[in-house]
């Protein structure tokens, strides 16, 4: 493939730098949990189900281990002491905890090591449903081969998890990779997973576990007659990050949407929070196989994409250093970008060109998450089609890993079955008639595109070094990406964020930390 | 006087219109044959069938050319978008500084679970849209923008702190009608509140006309292309008319 000139020492310098980034994250990350990491640890154990109000159970355990004081030591020894108490599973005992039959004070003799062992028990358990769900995954990809890169995704958005699945079938049809059911409007800000399948949602489908199996049968069987087997994406950003990516991860989902920074700058989340929630999930999605999808495209949509284009390559390399530390593989590292610089610019094709391929070299084993041009889509569907085809065309020549399919409606509406069909139409058209363009191409060494790559390269360094100095939650503060600015302790879910305490006990992270499947 | 218009091709008063769609029947002649006979119920003619596809099992889309049958006349269609005087940034603020006396006061937001700010902070924003300044940049104003996901109250609460003069308020997203529900709340906190009259309320978004700004009972609504200078000047005049 072409490649433009850049110089491995300043790549290494600022993945170094990134990771010194991420490591003072990090550093403040292990001294604190939140509600959501709890809760995860209650659906890790098997808790699932809602109470007579519709209130997901792992909410209330939590809430109700909040209430007598207790959560700051982690609801593992104390959901554990429950079910010693109760003699019942896991599922009982977390309704036996809501009906009050039980509490966290009763106390029957349970002695520490009696704890102890109930939390090993259950995070064994836990940690053999994370692998069962790997090899399902690995299991049926391997009866079909992969497709070629780039990888064809596209959404489904109707509200009704019912039509999705129509949606997602014809969609399969004309040529589908991959299939993502957006999420209903502002379900991000929900400080809990939704439960049960569900018809009624606003700019998409509620993500839940319900309506994950619905689509991953559906998608299964679409698979089996196409003779291919069909990702299935979802979010995982927004209060309930580890939540949902254990959902995601018990009904075999393939890839969710999980940036570490999203969350901070677009719903206005804590970022303690968030920094917090991502890592949970990420450990979750390394041990269950999933892609996770980075959010870098979104910065364009409120930035100039020709003025920001340094931020989204440090911020895809911020999300790179913080997907290792939680394990991924540069494999399950879908770091976004876009195709959002403004049409009317002269010889902005090539400045796609150049971003497009220096994010390629940057990470040359990661699936690339390539965004499709939103913001400047116009409402006349034939204009908004050309630039798709010029976007497909970047995308091919530059051999981006999980295509977005552009849709000629973007500015009109949530895509209907006919705009999908034209958009994969128009994706199967360039990408077959341009398939090894970027193999027999080369950029001019000093050329257009060669320097415009240097010169965002340089500009990233420049960036990074300035985060490094102030710390990443102070650049957030002062707005640094996407020009949205986020006080520290503001936003959010911050009243969910709590410090451990010197006995805090997690066993189900601990394992999930120390036995990296990738390694 | 009428003037009877049709769609125009190649030859006036020709009528081609094109059309494409789906309609949820497996693919073959018979469902050539449907859209076909699906059109012509749709009052054309000449119906000519140029592309059809099967997009799914049970699913054929059609791209389809056929002539109109109805005219309109022309005459007698009103419509009506926000009438101001074309004026620039100085313009605007030495109109303001002759005639207030003091700072006109704005506050906008996207109310609602909406999320878009880039439309808001187009018309507000010291950046301004299209080489436009965006009003926090005229120096005779005080506007605040208070961003996305702001409920009624929060903003009709800063509008009393900040004496707003007026108050823009945005929506993007319109599925299930979700701009019409909040932009409808608004109105009805206001009145609940006695408080209508306080305002100049301007309605602004993607799929805002002015039509339905009035409609919704707001003074004026913007669409797709709004400059902030159309509006700085729309608020300085109407305020303008008010006290005469
Ligand atoms: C950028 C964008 C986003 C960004 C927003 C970032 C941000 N901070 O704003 C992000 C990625 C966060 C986003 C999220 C979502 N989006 Co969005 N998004 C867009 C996109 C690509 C561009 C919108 C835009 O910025 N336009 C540019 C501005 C300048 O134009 P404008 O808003 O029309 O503003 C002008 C005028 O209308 C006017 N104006 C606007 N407001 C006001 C107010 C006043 C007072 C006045 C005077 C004038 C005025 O002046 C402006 C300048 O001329 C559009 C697609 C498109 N191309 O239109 C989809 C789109 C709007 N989004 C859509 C959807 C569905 C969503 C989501 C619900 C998706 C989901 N399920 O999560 C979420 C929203 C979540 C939520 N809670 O709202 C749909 C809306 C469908 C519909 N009609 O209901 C669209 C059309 C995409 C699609 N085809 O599905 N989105």
């Amino acid at each position: 493939m072409a490649t433009i000139p850049l110089d491995q020492n300043q790549i290494e310098r600022v993945k170094a730098i990134a990771l010194e980034i991420a490591e003072s994250v990090q550093e403040y990350i292990v001294n604190y949990s939140s509600d959501s990491v709890e809760r995860t640890v209650l659906r890790l154990y098997g808790v699932d189900g809602v109470n007579e109000d519709g209130t997901p159970l792992p909410n209330r355990v939590v809430e109700k281990a909040r209430e007598a004081g207790i959560l700051e030591h982690g609801i593992s020894p104390w959901f554990a002491k429950a079910m010693l108490i109760s003699g019942r599973d896991e599922q009982v005992t977390a309704e036996l905890l809501e009906q009050d039959q039980v509490d966290f004070s009763f106390d029957k003799n349970v002695t520490p090591a009696d704890i102890h062992q109930k939390e090993g028990e259950l995070a064994n358990k836990a940690m053999e449903v994370l692998k069962a769900t790997n090899s399902a995954k690995r299991e049926k990809r391997e009866k079909t081969p992969l497709p070629p890169n780039p990888w064809r995704y596209i959404i489904v958005a109707t509200g009704n998890i019912y039509e999705d699945r129509t949606q997602a079938k014809s969609a399969v049809f004309s040529g589908a990779d991959i299939i993502a059911v957006i999420r209903s409007t502002a379900q991000s800000l929900l400080d809990y997973v939704p439960y049960g399948p569900t018809t009624e949602g606003f700019g998409g489908t509620y993500a839940t576990q319900a309506n994950f199996r619905i689509m991953r049968d559906a998608l299964d069987e679409a698979g089996l007659e196409q003779g291919r087997y069909i990702r299935l994406v979802n979010y995982s950003s927004g209060l309930c990050m580890a939540e949902i990516a254990a959902c995601a991860a018990f009904e075999d989902l393939d890839m969710l949407l999980n940036d570490s920074m999203y969350g901070i700058l677009f719903r206005d989340i804590n970022m303690k929070r968030t920094f917090i929630d991502q890592y949970l999930s990420r450990l979750i999605c390394a041990h269950a196989d999933i892609i996770i999808n980075t959010g870098e495209d979104n910065y364009l949509t409120t930035s100039d994409a020709v003025e920001a284009a340094h931020t989204v390559t440090a911020s895809q390399l911020i999300n790179e250093a913080m997907a290792l530390k939680a394990g991924l593989p540069a494999r399950l590292m879908g770091l976004g970008h876009a195709f959002e610089i403004n049409p009317k610019i002269e010889n902005a094709f090539l400045y796609e060109l150049a971003h497009a391929q220096l994010a390629r070299q940057l990470f040359p084993d990661a699936p690339l998450k390539y965004m499709p041009p939103t913001k400047y889509k116009s409402t006349d569907i034939f204009h908004a089609h050309c630039l798709d085809t010029m976007f497909n065309l970047a995308s091919v020549t530059t051999d981006q890993g999980i295509h977005l399919a552009g849709i000629l409606t973007e500015a009109n509406h949530t895509p209907l079955m006919q705009d999908r069909f034209q958009s994969l139409g128009n994706i199967n058209y360039v990408f077959n008639v341009a398939k090894d363009l970027g193999d027999e191409i080369e950029f001019k060494q000093d050329g257009f595109i060669a320097k415009r790559a240097q010169t965002v390269l340089d500009e990233t360094e420049a960036f990074l070094n300035r985060i490094r100095e102030k710390g990443l939650m102070e650049s957030i503060t002062e707005g640094g990406f996407a020009g949205i600015s986020r006080p520290i302790d503001g936003g959010k879910g911050h009243g969910g964020v709590f410090a451990k305490s010197s006995d805090y006990s997690n066993p189900v992270m601990q394992l999930l930390e120390n036995n990296n499947p990738n390694k | 006087m009428k003037q009877n218009i049709k769609p125009y091709g190649d030859t006036i008063n020709d009528g081609i219109i094109q059309l494409s769609f789906t309609l949820p029947v497996e693919f073959g002649a018979k469902a050539k044959k449907a859209a076909e006979l699906y059109v012509l119920k749709l009052n054309f003619d000449q119906v000519s069938v140029a592309h059809a596809e099967k997009i799914a099992d049970d699913f054929t889309y059609f791209v389809v050319f056929a002539k109109a049958k109805p005219v309109l006349d022309y005459s007698t269609v009103v419509a009506s978008e926000v009438k101001t005087v074309e004026m620039d940034f100085y313009q605007i603020n030495d109109l303001i500084r002759k005639e207030f006396n003091r700072k006109i006061s704005v506050v906008g937001a996207t109310i609602g679970a909406d999320a878009h700010t880039v439309g808001i902070d187009a018309i507000m924003n010291m950046k301004g849209y299209n080489q436009d300044y965006g009003l926090e940049r005229y120096p005779e104003m005080n506007a605040l923008n208070m961003g996305a996901q702001v409920t009624c109250e929060d903003l009709l609460k800063e509008a009393l702190d900040k004496k707003a003069d007026a108050l823009l308020v945005s929506q993007t997203v319109t599925q299930k009608d979700a701009h019409i529900r909040n932009f409808t709340e608004l109105i009805e906190l206001l009145e609940a509140e006695n408080l209508r009259s306080h305002f100049l309320l301007l309605a602004g978004g993607p799929r805002v006309t002015h039509d339905l700004a009035i409609e919704l009972g707001y003074d004026a609504g913007f669409g797709p292309g709004t400059v902030p200078s159309r509006v700085a000047s729309f608020i300085v005049t109407t305020l303008l008319k008010g006290r005469k």
